[in-house]
C-alpha cells in the first residue's frame, strides 16, 4: 500500500516514512500539499494513506485535507494529520474538514502503528 | 524467535527483586514481546542482545525501563478495541434488553484510568441518559489512583490509541496536556484495592474488566482472583480478560463466550459461592501490576505548542466520507491467545 507522507521537514518526513515503511507501507513523500496534489495527479495508484503536516509553505496541510475531500476519486484514501497545531478547536477543523486521524508531535512511534489500527489499516498487533 | 534460558532467568530475577512480580517458566513470550521494542530501539538484534548490554553495561535508567516494560499494565485507550466493541454491540444491548436501568461496571487494576474512561465513553455513546452508570476502577497503586482521578493526560498518553474525534468529545485541553470531561469523571469511582480482597463496594457489577493482569500470577493465585471476581459479578455478569488470558483450566465457574472478535467469560448463573481454592496465593499477587506509563519509544517532533485557555464548545462533528475514525473500525483479527 502507498502512502503519502507531506510534510516540510526532509527529518519528519524519514522518520514518518521509515515508520509506515516497517509496517509494511511504500511512503511516497511531498514537501507541501500542492506537492501532493500534484503526486495524486499522476497515474499512481491512488495512496491508502496521507500523513499530513499542517504548516507547509505553499499549501497548508488544512487545505489539502479540503481539495482532496472536493475530488470523490480520492474518497478511500485515508487522512491522517501530524502535526504540532494541537488546540481543541484546530484537532475539530481538520475533523470537520475530512481527517479521519490526528496525531499531534511529538509522537512516539508506537503513536503511528496505534493510529493506523484504530483505522483498520494494519492488523492489530500483541501489546508491546 | 525465542529468548535464552539465560536471558529469562536474569529478568525473571531483575523483576522479581524490584516488583515482587514472579515471572515464572512460561513466561518467555511475555518478556520477549515487552522487550523486543526496547531492542530494536536500543539497536540490539534481538532480546537476548539487548540484556547481554544490559548486563555487561548496566545503568539504573536502563534497568528501570526493562522493569518498567514488564511491569506496566496496558494503558492505552482503545488500543484493544474488542472488549469495548463487545461491550457496546453484544453486552449492552442484552443488559438493556432485560430492562437494565442501572449498570454497574468494575474496572480492576485500572493504573493511571485509561480503561475506566474509554469504558464510560463507550458507554456514554451507547447508553440513553436514563440508565445510571456506575463506573468502579481500583488499583493497588494509590500512586495511579491519584493520577485517575485527576483525569488529565500527557500529550503523549492521549495520541496513544485514542481515536481524535473521541480526544475532542470529551477532553479538554489543561495547561500542557488534556483532561477528561467533568461529567465522565462523575460516572467513575476510583478506589484502592487488593484483587485478593473482598471485592469493592459498588457491586454486583454485570462487566468486570480485568485485562492483562492474570498474566502475571501463579495458578493458584489465578484462580483466588478470578473467585472473588465472580462472586462480585452479578450471576450472568461478563468478565472481559486480556487477549492472552483465559479462566479455562483455571476457575470452571465461567462460561467462554465469543462476541465477534472479542472473548468474554460469563458467571455461571445463581450457583453460591464455592469453596475457597486451597493452595495459598504466592506474593505476586501483592505486585503492583501498575506504573506510570513510559514513553519509551522513539520520540519524534518537537514540543507541543503552549494550550490556550480557550476551548470552543462541544463541537458537532460531521461524518467522514469514511468513518473511519470510529473507535470500532473493522481490524483484522487480533493473533491467538498466547496463554
Amino acid at each position: 500500500m502507498r502512502a503519502l507522507v507531506i510534510d516540510d521537514s526532509r527529518a519528519m518526513r524519514r522518520i514518518v516514512g521509515q515508520t509506515l515503511r516497517g509496517l509494511g507501507f511504500e511512503p511516497v513523500e511531498a514537501e507541501h500539499g500542492q506537492h501532493a496534489l500534484d503526486l495524486l495527479a499522476g497515474d499512481e495508484p491512488v495512496p491508502a494513506l496521507a500523513c499530513i503536516d499542517w504548516n507547509m509553505p505553499v499549501m497548508d496541510g488544512l487545505t489539502f485535507v479540503t481539495r482532496v475531500r472536493q475530488n470523490p476519486q480520492w474518497r478511500d484514501m485515508t487522512l491522517m494529520m501530524v502535526t504540532t497545531e494541537s488546540e481543541h478547536g484546530q484537532i475539530v477543523r481538520a475533523l470537520a474538514a475530512g481527517a479521519h486521524e490526528y496525531l499531534i508531535k511529538p509522537f512516539t512511534t508506537d503513536a503511528i502503528r496505534d493510529k493506523l489500527e484504530l483505522l483498520g489499516l494494519v492488523p492489530v498487533g500483541e501489546s508491546a | 524467535m525465542t529468548i535464552s534460558h539465560d536471558t529469562f532467568t536474569f529478568v525473571a530475577d531483575l523483576v522479581r527483586r524490584r516488583s515482587a512480580i514472579l515471572l515464572e517458566p512460561g513466561k518467555e513470550y511475555l518478556v520477549e514481546s515487552r522487550l523486543l521494542p526496547l531492542a530494536r530501539e536500543a539497536g540490539a538484534s534481538g532480546v537476548d542482545q539487548f540484556v547481554a548490554q544490559l548486563r555487561a553495561n548496566p545503568s539504573p535508567a536502563r534497568t528501570a525501563v526493562v522493569v518498567e516494560a514488564l511491569t506496566t499494565n496496558e494503558t492505552s485507550w482503545f488500543r484493544d478495541v474488542a472488549p469495548f466493541d463487545a461491550l457496546r454491540r453484544h453486552i449492552v444491548p442484552e443488559l438493556r434488553a432485560g430492562g437494565l436501568g442501572r449498570l454497574r461496571v468494575w474496572s480492576a487494576a485500572c493504573s493511571t484510568g485509561q480503561e475506566a474512561y474509554s469504558i464510560a465513553m463507550t458507554l456514554q455513546e451507547v447508553l440513553v441518559p436514563t440508565v445510571a452508570v456506575e463506573i468502579t476502577a481500583t488499583d493497588l497503586n494509590e500512586q495511579v489512583l491519584e493520577r485517575a482521578r485527576s483525569g488529565t493526560y500527557t500529550q503523549l498518553e492521549v495520541n496513544r490509541g485514542l481515536p481524535a474525534p473521541t480526544l475532542v468529545r470529551h477532553f479538554q485541553r489543561h495547561g500542557s496536556g488534556w483532561q477528561v470531561s467533568d461529567e465522565l469523571r462523575r460516572w467513575i469511582t476510583f478506589r484502592q484495592h487488593n484483587l485478593l480482597d473482598v471485592p469493592p463496594p459498588g457491586g454486583p457489577f454485570d462487566v468486570v474488566f480485568l485485562r492483562n493482569v492474570l498474566i502475571y500470577f501463579d495458578l493458584p493465585t489465578k484462580r483466588a482472583v478470578l473467585e472473588r471476581v465472580r462472586a462480585a459479578l452479578r450471576p450472568g455478569g461478563y468478565l472481559v480478560l486480556g487477549a492472552a488470558e483465559t479462566t479455562i483450566g483455571v476457575h470452571d465457574d465461567y462460561e467462554r463466550v465469543v462476541l465477534d472478535r472479542a472473548t468474554v467469560y460469563r458467571s455461571a448463573g445463581g450457583r453460591a459461592a464455592a469453596a475457597a481454592p486451597a493452595a495459598a496465593p504466592t506474593t505476586a499477587a501483592t505486585a503492583t501490576a501498575a506504573s506510570l506509563a513510559a514513553a519509551r519509544s522513539t520520540l519524534a517532533g518537537v514540543p507541543a505548542r503552549p494550550a490556550s485557555a480557550a476551548v470552543p464548545p462541544r463541537p458537532v462533528l460531521p461524518t467522514p466520507a469514511r468513518p473511519a475514525g470510529s473507535v470500532f473500525a473493522p481490524t483484522s483479527t487480533r493473533g491467538a491467545g498466547l496463554t
